[in-house]
C-alpha cells in the first residue's frame, strides 16, 4: 500500500515558479502532497491505514459534528450505507474514465455504454430469469433455474467491455479528438437502444430480474438492506483498483499516455505507438467502467435500459473534469462532490444537472485545470496561457 | 425487415425524407461554419435549435395564433416566428460564444476543454427550459413533451401518382433551400462573408490583412445560429411538438449530415441532410421507427471510418466556386 501516492517523477524536481508560492485564490500553498510524499514510510504507512480503517468505518459514523455528513439525519434522507455505495460504485467509474481522459487525453462521451456492458452482462449470464440463460439451459439440458455463478460473470464481463472497447476504438481511435467525443456518444446511445429493442436477448423496456450477488459468507450477507455489506466490498475493490491503476500510471504504459496526451506528434517521433496505447487506454477504462456496472447491477438486482441514459455519461466526465482531469485524487474528489451533494441536499435535487452544467462551464474557464490536476497537467496549461500571452504582445 | 413497405411507399418516404433532412442541413450548417472557422465543433448548437422551436411557441402563444387563424393571421404569425426564433437562436449562439468559448481561446486551452464547456452550457441550456423555468413559470415549461400547433393547415397541393405533397412539405423543402443560398450567396459574394472565408483558410494571415478575427467568429455564431432558429420553425410546422431535450436527437443528426456533406463545406451541408433523412426514413421503413435514430450512428461511424472528409470535401475557405 505503501506506493498509494508515490510522488509522480516531475514533483520534487518543479523548476516553475508558477503555482509554488500561491496556490487557489491567492492563498498559501500548504503542499501536503509533497510533505506527505517527502515523509518516510513509517509515516505514510500509518497515514494510509488510517485512511482506509476511517473509510471502513464510515458506515457507523454516529459521533457528532461528523455525524452531519450522514444523509439520512432527516426522515426521508436516502440510506447512508446506499449512498456511501453509489460513491464508492461513481469513484470507480471516475478513476477508469481517468485513464482515458485525464491520462491519455480522449474524450470518450459514451463511458455508459461500457458501464452498461458490465451491468447487462452480470444479468444477462448471471439471472436466471434472464433469455440468455434460459436458451443456453434450453439447448444444453440444463436444469430449470440455471445460471452462471456471480464469479464467473465477472471475467464474461471484462471481457466484453474489453472487446467492446477494442471494437469501439479500433475504427475510432484514427480520427481526431472531437470527432472521437461524438461517435462514442452514438455508441453509448447505441447500447442503449440495443438494450431496448433488441427484446428477444434483454428483455426490453421490462428488464432482467434476478441479477445474481457475489458469494455470500453467511446467509443474506449481500441482501438489499445491508447496504454497509455492499459498500464494503465495493471500498475494497476500488481500493485494489486504485493500487493498480497507480501502478499502470507509474509504467511505461502511462508515461506512453502522457506523451500522446501532450503532442501525439512529438510522442510518434519518439517511438510511441499512439494508436496501440490510446487503443489500451481505451479498452482499460472500459473494463474498469464494466466492474462499476456489474457491481451496480449486481446491488439492485434489476437492470433496465431506462438507468444507462446519455446524461449519466455526461455526469461522469464531469465528476473528471471538475475534480481534476489527469489526477486520480482530483477525479475521485469530483465523483464524490457530484453524487454526495445532491443527496446530503436532498431538497436541490431537480436543479442537479443545472448545476452540473453551471459548475462544468464554471470551472473549466476559470480553472480549466480542474479543481485538484496533476502538477504536470497545471503546468501544461500554464504554458498553454503564456505562449498564447506571449503571442497576443508580440502582435 | 420489410422491403415491400419501402417500394411501396418509395415516393412519400423520398418526400418525407427530404423534408426531414432539410431541416437537418439548416441546423448543419451552424456546426459546419463554427467548424470551418475555429476547428471545432459547438456542442452547444443543438441547444440553440432547441430554443428556436420555444421562441416560435411562445410567438403563436402570444399572438394567439392556432389552426384556426385567418389567413392574414397564419402569414403575419409564420413571418413573426421566423424572426423571432432567428433573433432568439442568433442571440443563445453568440452568448454561448461569448461566455464559454471566447475566456478559454484568450487561454489557448486545448479542444478538449472547448468540448466540455460546450456539453457545459448545452446541459444549462436544457435544464432552464426543462426546469428552470417551470419553477418559475409552471407549464409549459419542465420535462414533458409541448404540444406546438402550427397554424398551417396540411392540405394537399397535388398528388403524382399515389405520392401526395403537402404545402407544408413545399414550404419547409423550398424555406430551407432558401435560407442556404441566400446564406452561399452572403459567405461567397458579400464582403463580411469573404472575412469568413479568409479567417477559414488561414487566422494568421487573415488578421496580417486586418480581418477581425473576433468579429469574424462572432458572425459565424450569428449566422449558424439564425439559421437553428429557422429550423426550429420549420421543425415544429413539420411535427407540431418540443421538448426541453429535443436539441440533442437533431444536434447528433445535424451533426452527422455535416460530417456527411464534408464539415466546413456549406453546399455539403445541404447534401449530407437530404441523404442523411432519405436513408433514416428508408432505414425506418424498412426495420421499424424504433430504429430510426441508431440510422444516424451507424451513417455517422461508417462515412467516419471510410471517407472522414465526407461526401464534397472539409474546408470553408476552400469550398467556394
Amino acid at each position: 500500500m505503501s506506493d498509494l501516492n508515490e510522488p509522480t517523477p516531475d514533483s520534487t524536481t518543479d523548476p516553475s515558479p508558477q503555482g509554488r508560492a500561491t496556490g487557489a485564490f491567492g492563498l498559501p500553498r500548504l503542499n501536503i502532497a509533497d510533505r506527505y510524499s517527502k515523509a518516510p514510510l513509517w509515516v505514510r504507512m500509518p497515514i494510509v491505514l488510517i485512511g482506509i480503517s476511517f473509510a471502513f468505518y464510515l458506515p457507523f459514523l454516529n459521533i457528532l459534528p461528523f455525524a452531519y455528513i450522514r444523509t439520512d439525519l432527516t426522515s426521508g434522507g436516502s440510506d447512508w450505507g446506499g449512498v456511501l455505495f453509489l460513491i464508492v460504485i461513481y469513484m470507480i467509474v471516475a478513476i477508469g474514465l481517468n485513464v482515458v481522459i485525464g491520462l491519455a487525453g480522449l474524450l470518450d462521451l459514451g463511458y455508459i455504454g461500457f458501464y452498461a456492458i458490465g451491468a447487462y452482462s452480470v444479468a444477462l449470464f448471471g439471472s436466471p430469469s434472464s433469455p440468455v440463460t434460459e436458451m443456453i439451459a434450453d439447448k444444453f439440458g440444463l436444469s430449470e433455474g440455471w445460471a452462471v455463478p456471480f464469479v464467473a460473470c465477472v471475467p464474461i464481463a471484462i471481457a466484453l467491455a474489453l472487446a467492446s472497447g477494442v471494437l469501439l476504438g479500433a475504427p475510432t481511435l484514427r480520427l481526431r479528438g472531437d470527432y472521437l467525443a461524438i461517435v462514442t456518444m452514438g455508441f453509448g446511445e447505441i447500447i442503449r437502444i440495443l438494450s431496448r429493442n433488441v427484446t428477444s436477448v434483454t428483455n426490453g423496456s421490462a428488464g432482467i430480474i434476478g441479477v445474481p450477488s457475489p458469494p455470500e459468507p453467511s446467509e443474506n450477507f449481500f441482501s438489499a438492506i445491508e447496504t454497509a455489506h455492499w459498500y464494503w466490498l465495493a471500498l475494497s475493490v476500488l481500493i485494489l483498483l486504485i493500487f493498480l491503476t497507480r501502478r499502470l500510471e507509474d509504467s511505461r504504459v502511462g508515461r506512453a499516455w502522457l506523451a500522446i496526451r501532450e503532442d501525439e506528434d512529438a510522442a510518434a517521433v519518439m517511438g510511441v505507438n499512439a494508436f496501440k496505447f490510446k487503443l489500451w487506454a481505451f479498452a482499460i477504462g472500459a473494463a474498469l467502467g464494466a466492474t462499476a456496472g456489474l457491481l451496480f447491477a449486481s446491488k439492485q438486482a434489476y437492470v433496465e435500459p431506462t438507468g444507462f441514459a446519455l446524461n449519466l455519461s455526461f455526469l461522469f466526465v464531469a465528476m473528471v473534469v471538475i475534480g481534476g482531469s489527469g489526477n486520480m485524487v482530483g477525479a475521485m474528489l469530483g465523483a464524490f462532490l457530484i453524487t454526495y451533494l445532491p443527496e446530503r441536499f436532498r431538497e436541490f435535487q431537480d436543479w442537479r444537472p443545472f448545476a452540473f452544467g453551471v459548475a462544468m462551464v464554471a470551472v473549466m474557464v476559470l480553472r480549466p485545470q480542474g479543481l485538484i490536476p496533476s502538477r504536470r497537467r497545471a503546468r501544461e496549461f500554464a504554458d498553454r496561457k503564456n505562449e498564447a500571452e506571449e503571442a497576443a504582445a508580440d502582435a | 425487415m420489410d422491403f415491400n413497405a419501402l417500394i411501396d411507399g418509395l415516393g412519400g418516404h423520398t418526400l418525407d425524407g427530404l423534408t426531414r433532412g432539410s431541416i437537418y442541413a439548416l441546423v448543419a450548417l451552424g456546426y459546419t461554419m463554427v467548424y470551418g472557422v475555429l476547428r471545432l465543433i459547438n456542442f452547444a448548437h443543438s441547444e440553440v435549435f432547441m430554443v428556436g422551436t420555444w421562441t416560435v411557441l411562445g410567438v403563436y402563444t402570444v399572438l394567439g395564433a392556432d389552426s384556426e387563424s385567418a389567413m392574414p393571421m397564419v402569414i403575419f404569425a409564420t413571418l413573426t416566428a421566423l424572426v423571432a426564433a432567428a433573433l432568439a437562436s442568433a442571440s443563445v449562439a453568440l452568448a454561448v460564444e461569448r461566455i464559454a468559448y471566447r475566456p478559454l481561446r484568450k487561454k489557448n486551452a486545448p479542444p478538449l476543454i472547448f468540448l466540455i464547456t460546450a456539453i457545459g452550457c448545452s446541459l444549462v441550456l436544457v435544464e432552464i427550459f426543462g426546469h428552470v423555468l417551470k419553477v418559475f413559470f409552471g407549464a409549459p415549461f419542465g420535462r414533458a413533451p409541448v404540444n406546438v400547433p402550427s397554424p398551417i393547415q396540411t392540405h394537399t397541393l397535388l398528388t403524382i401518382g399515389d405520392v401526395r405533397i403537402t404545402n407544408v412539405q413545399v414550404f419547409i423543402i423550398l424555406g430551407a433551400v432558401l435560407m442556404m443560398v441566400a446564406l452561399d450567396l452572403f459567405v461567397n459574394r458579400s464582403r463580411l462573408g469573404r472575412g469568413v472565408r479568409a479567417v477559414a483558410q488561414d487566422p494568421d494571415t487573415a488578421a496580417l490583412m486586418g480581418v477581425n478575427q473576433d468579429r469574424v467568429i462572432m458572425l459565424v455564431f450569428i449566422l449558424g445560429g439564425a439559421m437553428a432558429g429557422v429550423a426550429g420553425l420549420l421543425f415544429t410546422i413539420n411535427f407540431d411538438i418540443t421538448k426541453f431535450d429535443i436539441g440533442f436527437i437533431i444536434g447528433i443528426k445535424a451533426f452527422t449530415a455535416a460530417v456527411l456533406g464534408g464539415i466546413g463545406n456549406l453546399r455539403g451541408a445541404l447534401v449530407g441532410g437530404l441523404l442523411l433523412g432519405i436513408v433514416e426514413v428508408y432505414a425506418s421503413a424498412v426495420f421499424s421507427s424504433n430504429w430510426a435514430d441508431v440510422t444516424a450512428f451507424i451513417v455517422l461511424v461508417l462515412v467516419l471510418m471510410f471517407r472522414p472528409t465526407g461526401l464534397l470535401g472539409e474546408s470553408l475557405g476552400k469550398a467556394r466556386a
